[in-house]
């Protein structure tokens, strides 16, 4: 008897039907992975899951009793638990006070804080997480977020535990002690719904692999019995014959040179130079200041030392107006913190840095602001239904193509890009791969931090490797090796 | 609950306006055009040029507060001191526009906007560069600003004013035009251009929407949250001035309990305090809609104890309808 049957589930958001009957099985102790292109519907079909959508159609069973999920706190009482892919932690609080928030051990009526801590304690350390339970969430940095919110689920003891995206913000070594305890989990029985991008993990933890395109079932195989061409094949309906388009650009002189630069507690003693037509990698774990460094060369931080030259000419940032006015521009990896203004429309967006473009005697031309936008939007090829709506409503995909259109209006010579494809669907990787070539075609150069190695080793044409805020290494693209550059992210640990 | 996020999510499937947003952004337009109907059937006079010019003159006085607070809620701040800001300008104004001192009319409303631009700006730079609060900032200002009313006259009333002065509050062009709803006009339609057609205006939302992606961008985001209360400031002076034309004499009351109001009609009209969504005619119509109510409820003759308590509960039930029908 199967953990979890769905047969026939639909679901529709205001007349447009988005899920069109889609069956689904989890086996006790199983992991079952869902895969799909974004919005075709393996969130929205978690979601009805996790309580926080109704379906209209459909039966749901529970070890073969039918159930009705109205609620989040229905879908609790039933053993079921969501790792969301948006982490929501009280950043206050302590991890103790996140991981068991509303059901906090109490004594008497009061919160029993020994038995709290002591509690998180046993928790952690059985799964291996080197985090004091009383430090403050916002302390943390997202990777320790978010195996606190993993070990948050796990303490609940679910049936089914849902993983949507778990590993977006976590490094190899904490993929590593995420899937140990997936492993223990389904020794206990559990059943795992994984939703991921990357095919690599999904091949390596999943039992079943479900392929998901607009809103029906395409397949489902055994884990052993599939390849990944053939999911990627099922997940767009079509071959993608390269994952990375990345094309001969020469590579001419040196645009941007660093020396030495510190910032303490961030990174230390960090020089290299960047030359035109080319992407020059940056790798390393997470925590080992590749951002913060990032963040310095784009003025949102500045260097306790050392030395930054641009065409030769020494220059300091003090805030990112100054390097946008240099020819900078930062695609970060927190689109949601940093990169876009959520509440805002699409339009209002892509114009923002550049608005003293569209001035004319104070005042702000709408028909050349439509034009500029329009052009980036089919540039970009970003899908949307009008300028006019919220950035917020697009997917993630569109959403970094809109960052993207927001700076190439501005026309920088050089682009920070932090994670540039995280969080987004494989098709929408590629055409990501395909704009930042372009770019560098035209005799601009790209500086690219990246997670993923198969990423980084894809598109750069030179990586330098960062390790415990040090610099740890720098490989040409003729000698990259993956055990050499996973050798040098350890050096200085 | 459920329903909101579904909202969310259908978005990108559906961009038409669905019922809840077309509530979410006329309901209170439809509560005033409903107010205004049954007001006018239950009092034939309610539509009479006389009661709408009445209705609209003392509208202005607050609507120029509630104009001003739109832009400090839009970029996620709060302005208490607004109230007591006019109080302060008002004074002032009068104290430079007394009949013994002789000075000429318009040293009162200089000196008068003078102030409402100081204490904006001491708001503005505690709040932005020295990262007070916005609560706690304008909280502090607002009873410096009584404090100095009081000590400008020993809280005793200024009277017998230049007439010029006076026709500020109580004049009408043309004979049936009250300056002050002119006044209103003019700064309501530079208000207008300055948030939607400039530059400035778009900085403002992106401030309230995403601080730290304004900041990315390029924009001086300091700046921007200074210059909200400066604004509000210098609005908050101006009707202080008007009141105290009008009443004919400097009162150290006015102003009291303003703030309240111009809080009140920026949220009935859709503004988010959370800051980075909103609109400015919602401002215009969450004025006319308490100020219709206020003086519909006064012609029906409804005692004022009563009054307070409906006016809560319109200004509760607006922003419930929002929150219900929005995506956050």
């Amino acid at each position: 008897m199967s953990l979890l049957e769905m047969k026939g589930i639909r679901k529709s958001y205001y007349g447009v039907e988005v899920l069109h009957g889609v069956d689904f099985t989890l086996r006790k102790g199983s992991v079952h992975a869902l895969m799909g292109e974004n919005g075709a519907g393996k969130s929205t079909l978690v979601k009805v899951i996790a309580g926080i959508h109704r379906c209209e159609a459909g039966e749901i069973l529970i070890d073969g009793n039918p159930v009705t999920i109205e609620s989040p706190s229905k879908a609790r009482e039933l053993g079921i638990s969501m790792i969301h892919q948006e982490l929501s932690p009280v950043l206050e609080m302590s991890v103790a006070e996140n991981i068991f928030l509303g059901r906090e051990p109490d004594r008497m009526g009061f919160l029993d804080y020994k038995q709290l801590y002591r509690q998180t304690e046993e928790l952690l350390a059985k799964l291996k997480i080197p985090i004091s339970p009383k430090t403050k969430m916002k302390s943390l940095r997202i990777a320790d977020q978010q195996m606190v919110e993993i070990a948050k689920a796990i303490s609940q003891n679910a049936k089914i535990v849902i993983m949507d995206e778990p590993t977006s913000a976590i490094t190899d070594r904490e993929v590593d002690s995420l899937f140990q305890m997936i492993a223990d989990l389904k020794a206990h029985g559990t059943g795992i719904i994984y939703i991921s991008h990357k095919l690599e993990e999904i091949l390596r933890i999943s039992d079943e692999i479900s392929v998901l395109r607009d809103g029906a079932n395409v397949n489902t195989w055994h884990a052993n019995e599939v390849d990944n061409e053939t999911i990627i094949r099922s997940m767009v309906g079509r071959e993608i014959k390269e994952q990375f388009p990345k094309t001969k650009v020469p590579i001419t002189d040196t645009i941007l040179e660093v020396k030495n630069l510190s910032r303490a507690g961030q990174y230390e003693d960090i020089s290299f130079s960047l030359r035109r037509g080319e992407i020059l990698g940056f790798v390393g774990l997470v925590g080992s200041g590749r951002t913060e460094l990032m963040h310095s060369l784009f003025g949102l931080s500045r260097p306790d030392s050392g030395q930054i030259f641009l065409d030769g000419k020494e220059i300091s940032f003090k805030r990112p107006r100054d390097a946008i006015s240099a020819g900078i521009a930062y695609v970060t990896e927190d689109r949601k913190g940093e990169g876009l203004v959520m509440p805002m429309s699409v339009r209002h967006n892509i114009t923002l840095p550049t608005l003293n473009w569209l001035e004319r005697k104070g005042i702000l031309s709408r028909r050349r602001e439509d034009q500029v936008v329009d052009e980036r939007i089919k540039a970009l090829e970003i899908k949307l239904n009008s300028p006019k709506q919220l950035v917020k409503s697009l997917s993630g995909g569109n959403q970094q193509k809109v960052v993207l259109a927001k700076w190439m209006i501005a026309s920088p010579r050089i682009i920070i890009f932090d994670e540039p494809t995280r969080g987004i669907d494989v098709g929408a990787k590629a055409e990501i791969y395909r704009i930042m070539c372009d770019y560098v075609s035209q005799g601009n150069a790209i500086i690219m931090v990246s997670s993923e190695m198969p990423e980084a080793m894809g598109m750069s044409d030179r990586i330098v490797i960062l390790s415990n805020h040090r610099q740890s290494g720098e490989m040409e693209r003729s000698d990259f090796s993956q055990e050499g550059i996973v050798q040098c992210q350890f050096m200085y640990m | 609950m459920s329903d909101r996020q579904i909202h969310a999510q259908a978005l990108p499937r559906d961009a038409r306006m669905t019922r809840k947003q077309f509530i979410s952004m006329f309901g209170s337009l439809i509560a005033l055009v409903l107010l205004v109907v049954l007001m006018s059937a239950l009092k034939s006079n309610f539509l009479s040029g006389t009661n709408i010019r009445n209705v609209l003159r003392i509208a202005s006085i607050n609507g120029l507060l509630a104009i001003g607070m739109t832009f400090v809620i839009l970029t996620g701040g709060i302005d208490l001191s607004v109230g007591a800001i006019m109080g302060c300008a008002g004074m002032f104004s009068a104290y430079f526009a007394q009949n013994s001192l002789g000075y000429p009319w318009y040293l009162g409303v200089l000196v008068g906007l003078g102030m409402g631009l100081v204490i904006g700006l001491f708001n503005g730079i505690n709040i932005s560069y020295l990262k007070v609060p916005a609560f706690v900032g304008t909280l502090g200002a607002m009873s410096i600003a009584k404090g100095m009313t009081f000590l400008l006259t020993n809280a005793k009333p200024i009277p017998s004013l230049n007439a010029t002065f006076k026709e500020i509050g109580g004049g009408e062009i043309g004979g049936w035009l009250p300056i002050p709803i002119v006044i209103m006009a003019a700064v309501l339609l530079l208000c207008f251009i300055l948030l939607y057609k400039t530059r400035y205006g778009r900085y403002v939302f992106a401030v309230g929407g995403n601080l730290n992606a304004a900041h990315a961008s390029g924009i001086d985001t300091r700046k921007i949250t200074c210059s909200v209360y400066v604004i509000s400031g210098i609005l908050a002076a101006l009707a202080g001035i008007i009141t105290t034309a009008r009443v004919t004499s400097g009162v150290t009351s006015t102003g009291d309990g303003y703030e309240t109001n111009a809080i009140a009609m920026v949220v009935i009209g859709g503004t988010s305090l959370a800051g980075g969504r909103g609109r400015l005619w919602g401002t215009i119509v969450g004025i006319l809609l308490l100020q219709c109510l206020t003086t519909g409820l006064d012609m029906l003759a409804v005692n004022a104890y009563y009054q307070l308590i409906i006016k809560g509960f319109v200004v509760i039930g607006a922003v419930m309808l929002d929150g219900l029908s929005s995506d956050r």
